[in-house]
């Protein structure tokens, strides 16, 4: 009984630290474009503006939940959560430190890509159940978009798997010593990371939003609390796809053993990661959705199976 | 894709530039602390000038309203009474109005004061809570006239 209390406590702290973590990359996000585009950015609410998330998020909890008349009333209610909850559901295997994670699952890569493929079923189901065409094609385009670069994130991570030898998140972490899979699979970091700009519908990749096109795409019909958690959910894709590189390629808590400063040491290579996020965004154009398509299947399936294919002899012949 | 190392390249120089301008000064003008140095010839509000003897310079010619593109500005000549002289011409602006809400600050007006009595000045934040009070009256558009100092007082009067 009371390890399903520590259990609960613990997830809690991460629900709430991943939460802070979000709300503050989104000001980062707004700060770091700002003065890329030679803007200050919001820096009025508290000083250097850290107080903008609270009241960003005080606002939109005040705003008015529009449910169009024409929309599906359960779907629509229900997509919010379920584009949320799957993306937080990946936190519970990434470990942060030796020790410091929620649960160590033998299947811990599987795990994270059936998991996180949820997510994609809010995107549509977000698009579909607003009855509004605008969130119907951006929706439609987030699925396809989804399922392609899944396909590629995964044959990436298969490198990786096969060159670790198991699945587990920790034990590809260790794996990574002294050598992390960055330096061994560049190739592999390279289609995974775009892989991942994509996943979480990035600049340049963010076609399912396509504002000058589609509105706010699949979520052009939500307002108030509802957006937020889309808003979020976006946000946390990012946070989750930077844990997910930090583990999978650079290393995880490498170079120290663990402890604190391995904490430290994965906090600063998830901020670096986030950082490339942002700095992609503030400087790339959306690219065209057939250019997208065939990015996925033309360039970054066939470099993944390169890697793969190299870490395969590499792995028979060691 | 054409020449992918050239595309990777374009993208890194691009990368480049954003990264060097997040170093740079930000250009913002953080606006109600900060003012902005306005341009010399700056057209904002007009204003009705005088004399150094207090006599208006307008002398009522309507010239002003009749070039105005917008149709803002209203002028009323009327002779100007000899012994309590409100211009120096023989003819003074009775009523003189001006539509700021109409008026697009062209500066037409500034140009065909044959006395260069109506000038643009750089009061530019011209928002009011109504209507009404962007219509602007001769009193509200003369020129104080600086006030004298106290060591001024020996003057008589």
């Amino acid at each position: 009984m009371s390890e399903v209390v520590i259990a609960a406590i613990e997830s809690l702290a991460l629900v709430l630290i991943v939460f802070t973590v979000a709300a503050y990359a989104i000001l980062a996000e707004r700060r770091v474009i700002a003065r890329m585009q030679a803007r200050i950015g919001p820096d009025r609410v508290g000083p250097q503006g850290i107080f903008q998330p609270l009241a960003d998020v005080l606002k939109l909890l005040t705003k008015e939940d529009v449910r169009p008349v024409a929309a599906d009333r359960v779907l629509h209610y229900l997509t919010p959560i379920l584009t949320l909850v799957p993306i937080m559901l990946v936190f519970a295997v990434i470990p942060a430190s030796p020790g410091i994670h929620l649960a160590d699952l033998n299947i811990g890569y599987l795990y994270v890509a059936a998991v996180s493929s949820i997510a994609v079923y809010g995107v549509a189901l977000g698009g579909w159940s607003s009855n509004s065409k605008y969130a119907l094609l951006g929706g439609l385009r987030s699925s396809a978009q989804l399922i392609s670069y899944e396909l590629a994130q995964g044959l990436a991570a298969l490198g990786v798997i096969a060159a670790a030898g198991s699945l587990s998140l920790v034990r590809i972490v260790d794996a990574q010593f002294p050598l992390p899979f960055a330096i061994a699979q560049p190739l592999g970091l390279a289609v995974y990371l775009l892989a991942s700009i994509a996943e979480s519908s990035r600049a340049p990749f963010d076609l399912p939003e396509a504002e000058q096109e589609l509105g706010a795409g699949y979520h052009t019909e939500y307002s108030s609390f509802r957006f937020a958690l889309f808003m979020l959910s976006e946000y946390v894709h990012v946070i989750v796809s930077s844990a997910l590189v930090a583990t999978l390629y650079l290393g995880g808590w490498w170079p120290f053993a663990g402890g604190l400063l391995g904490v430290a040491a994965f906090a600063a290579k998830m901020a670096l990661l986030i950082f490339v996020f942002i700095w992609l965004r503030a400087t790339l154009p959306r690219v065209r959705y057939d250019t997208l398509m065939a990015f996925g299947w033309k360039v970054l399936i066939p470099l993944a199976l390169v890697q793969l294919t190299v870490v395969a002899f590499w792995v028979a012949l060691r | 894709m054409m020449s992918p190392i050239r595309d990777i390249l374009a993208i890194a120089k691009g990368m480049g530039v954003t990264l060097r301008t997040a170093f740079r000064a930000p250009v913002t003008l953080r606006y109600p602390e900060e003012r902005p140095e306005l341009p010399g010839r700056h057209r904002g509000r007009h204003e009705l000038e005088r004399h150094e003897n207090g006599l208006e310079k307008c002398v009522g010619c309507e010239l002003c309203a009749l070039v105005c593109p917008a149709d803002a500005i209203y002028v009323e000549g009327a002779e100007n009474p000899p012994d309590a002289p409100i211009s120096i011409g023989e003819r003074y602006a009775k009523t003189y109005v001006i539509n700021l809400l109409r008026c697009i600050y062209c500066g037409y007006c500034v140009e065909a004061c044959p006395t260069e009595a109506l000038q643009m000045k750089d009061e530019f934040e011209l928002a009011a809570p109504t209507k009404a009070q962007l219509v602007v009256t001769k009193e509200q558009l003369l020129a104080t006239l600086p006030k004298r100092e106290p060591e001024d007082s020996w003057l008589p009067g």
